[in-house]
């Protein structure tokens, strides 16, 4: 079990070493850094003494190493698009994100489970069959698509919700939340509802299959044979059983959440990460990327870890794999 | 007395002979696509667009790129059927006075040509990796899908992104426009070559184990030889359906990227540009620059998409 966690604690740091190399050479090797802080008049004695001080003529590896410090500190440099430090731009959209992406799970959550519940049991009903049509349509769309196809029924045609922005937000400390505001939930409607469109078809898709696997085995069958009560066998015998799977997909799903959240931002104008990376891609603002790529990736890379490590815990066969493997070598 | 294989060498060409068409339709993949109306239909469809949009030089009303044809005072026509459209311009025009159907078709071709070029970027790219892993084994083989696991874990868009970035980051900015196709060819390569290489490798595993490699390495063929002639045919069921998916994955990439603002840009515009252009026009009631290249990308990746499903249920012998 321990060597097992430190192999995996150790993938993950070599993994964030690689991720935080690659925003290193974007950072340093793209434009010379002096050039944007000196004048025309500034004489190559002092180019290089600035050089000297800004630990430019150092050796690679203890470039690399000062640039990973100051990464772990939180210091990423200016954004050369808004002239601001990177960190404060990223932490004042990042609750915006985070909003919009934990409403979209937990509306995908709460429509995806039943409906998969619910074409599982009845599989064969006319309701089923218009809903997994209509969730293969749902896969297929790109979900700029879908977003513009929302706009255009509730903001053009019927005009009930806002198309863009996040309404009125309050301020909680330094976070800003749009939850407390009428105008604020009216605008997170849509782009919780497109972000959430893809998560729900894939949940609902997998807790179908699920079912109809489970629904399959001796136990239920066994259980229906005592008499228990359909409520209680679908939910409390089916259910439960296929809710391992189910909740590995919806942890690693997060990370999609947060890369689909780059396109919805975009589509409604959503003020989070994702809107500024796009924006940042466009203008070349690579000390705002480095730092993104940073950020998502020990997002992603976390979330990875946790996942890996619950499975460990929970599911005992992996461990016996493992040590059955480990004698026969 | 002529031997077992001379006979059979003899009855080879013959074999041949019967019809590579004849055997086509005589199998039992052919048989599956019949059976199914939803497979019958994407294919056609699937071949219509891509027909058309391969031959919208001949086929559009307009040369949407040639400047001099363009009329300012033709701009925002809507589409023929409605009040104030004329059949000049079927599917209406676009600001610059574009015809919208023109467009399409060679925005669709540009779709297409980033998609198939990404698929067959990302076959070459993955099926020697995969091959070469499964093959020569031991570090390589650990190197080659550590990296694969690590790119796996991250979504395909947040890669593409991210290269796309990088990629602009580093080129000079002036020559963006020329370049741009190469850079999101490159963008939307990359996860498919890694589906390719995971596949591609076990199945190799599965196979180099079989007699018939055995076979090959006791009468002395050279292992590239055997990688390719013996082992990669064997693999190409699984490759072909990843194949199909990818096309759709890497057209709908491409157009995100397009729309994004970060793909391809207006000069040489793709499906997703124009989608890009249209959602400005989208409040002031001009749907039909929206409307028809949505129609387009929607339509394209669903009918893909349909017939990937399709090919994987046909070629899997556990759903048989």
């Amino acid at each position: 079990m321990i060597a097992f966690i430190i192999r995996r604690v150790g993938q993950s740091v070599a993994v964030m070493l690689a991720v935080g190399f690659i925003a290193f050479a974007l950072f340093s090797y793209i434009g010379d850094p002096l050039a944007s802080m000196v004048g025309q008049d500034t004489s190559a004695v002092e180019r290089e003494q600035l050089r000297h001080q800004l630990g430019l003529d150092d050796p690679f590896v203890v470039q690399f190493g000062r640039f990973l410090g100051r990464a772990a500190q939180g210091n990423f440099g200016i954004s050369y698009q808004y002239a601001r430090p990177v960190q404060q731009l990223l932490a004042e959209r990042l609750p915006a994100t985070l909003e919009l992406a934990l409403v979209a799970s937990l509306l995908a959550l709460c429509i995806g489970m039943p409906m998969g519940v619910y074409t599982g049991l009845h599989r064969d009903t006319w309701i089923s069959r218009i809903v997994m049509a209509v969730s293969l349509i749902g896969v297929s769309l790109p979900t700029f698509l879908t977003g513009i196809l929302l706009i255009w029924i509730f903001a053009v045609v019927l005009g009930w919700l806002p198309s863009f922005g996040r309404g009125d937000v309050v301020h909680l400390g330094w976070w800003s939340t749009g939850l407390l505001t009428i105008s604020g939930i009216k605008a997170l409607i849509l782009p919780a509802i497109t972000l959430a469109l893809f998560q729900m078809t894939l949940i609902m898709r997998l807790v179908r299959s699920e079912m109809l696997e489970v629904l399959r085995t001796d136990y239920i069958k066994f259980a229906r044979a005592r008499g228990l009560p359909n409520r209680s066998v679908n939910f409390g015998h089916a259910l439960k059983n296929t809710l391992v799977p189910v909740i590995t997909i919806i942890g690693l799903q997060l990370g999609q959440v947060i890369a689909f959240s780059v396109i919805t931002e975009t589509v409604f104008q959503w003020p989070g990460m994702g809107f500024l990376i796009v924006q940042a891609i466009g203008f070349a603002d690579v000390p705002v990327m480095s730092c993104y790529l940073m950020l998502v990736s020990a997002f992603f890379v976390a979330i990875n870890l946790i996942v890996d490590l619950l499975y460990y815990a929970v599911d005992p066969r992996l461990r016996l794999d493992r040590a059955a493997a480990g004698h026969g070598h | 007395m002529v031997t077992e294989s001379e006979r059979l060498a003899a009855a080879l060409p013959a074999i041949a002979r019967k019809g590579a068409l004849r055997r086509a339709l005589d199998s039992d993949l052919f048989y599956s696509f019949r059976r199914s109306p939803v497979t019958v239909a994407s294919a056609v469809v699937t071949v219509v667009l891509i027909a058309s949009a391969l031959l919208c030089g001949w086929i559009a009303p307009h040369n949407p790129f040639d400047l001099a044809s363009l009329n300012i005072l033709d701009s925002q026509n809507p589409p023929a059927w409605t009040s104030g459209g004329s059949w000049d311009y079927p599917l209406g025009t676009d600001d610059q006075g574009r015809d919208v159907l023109s467009a399409v078709l060679y925005g669709m071709r540009v779709s297409i040509m980033v998609g198939f070029a990404a698929v067959l970027l990302a076959l070459a790219a993955g099926v020697s990796l995969g091959l070469l892993a499964g093959f020569a084994g031991g570090w390589v083989d650990t190197m080659i899908m550590r990296i694969c696991d690590v790119l796996l874990s991250f979504p395909a868009i947040l890669i593409a992104l991210l290269i796309d970035g990088i990629a602009r980051s580093l080129l000079p900015h002036d020559r963006q426009d020329e370049i741009a196709f190469y850079v999101v060819v490159l963008a939307v390569t990359v996860l498919p070559a890694v589906q390719f290489a995971r596949t591609v490798r076990g199945s190799t595993l599965v196979e180099r184990n079989r007699e018939y490699v055995q076979a090959a390495r006791v009468i002395g063929v050279h292992p590239v030889a055997i990688a390719l002639r013996h082992v990669l045919p064997n693999v190409a069921g699984p490759v072909l359906v990843i194949a199909t998916i990818n096309l759709a994955v890497a057209i709908i990439n491409e157009a995100t990227l397009s729309f994004l603002g970060v793909g391809l840009p207006l000069t040489q515009p793709s499906l997703g540009t124009l989608i890009r252009v249209g959602q400005a026009y989208l409040f002031s009631g001009e749907w039909w620059m929206i409307l028809f290249p949505s129609l387009a990308l929607a339509g394209l990746a669903l009918a893909v998409n349909l017939l990937g499903d399709w090919l994987r249920d046909a070629l899997n012998p556990k759903l048989r």
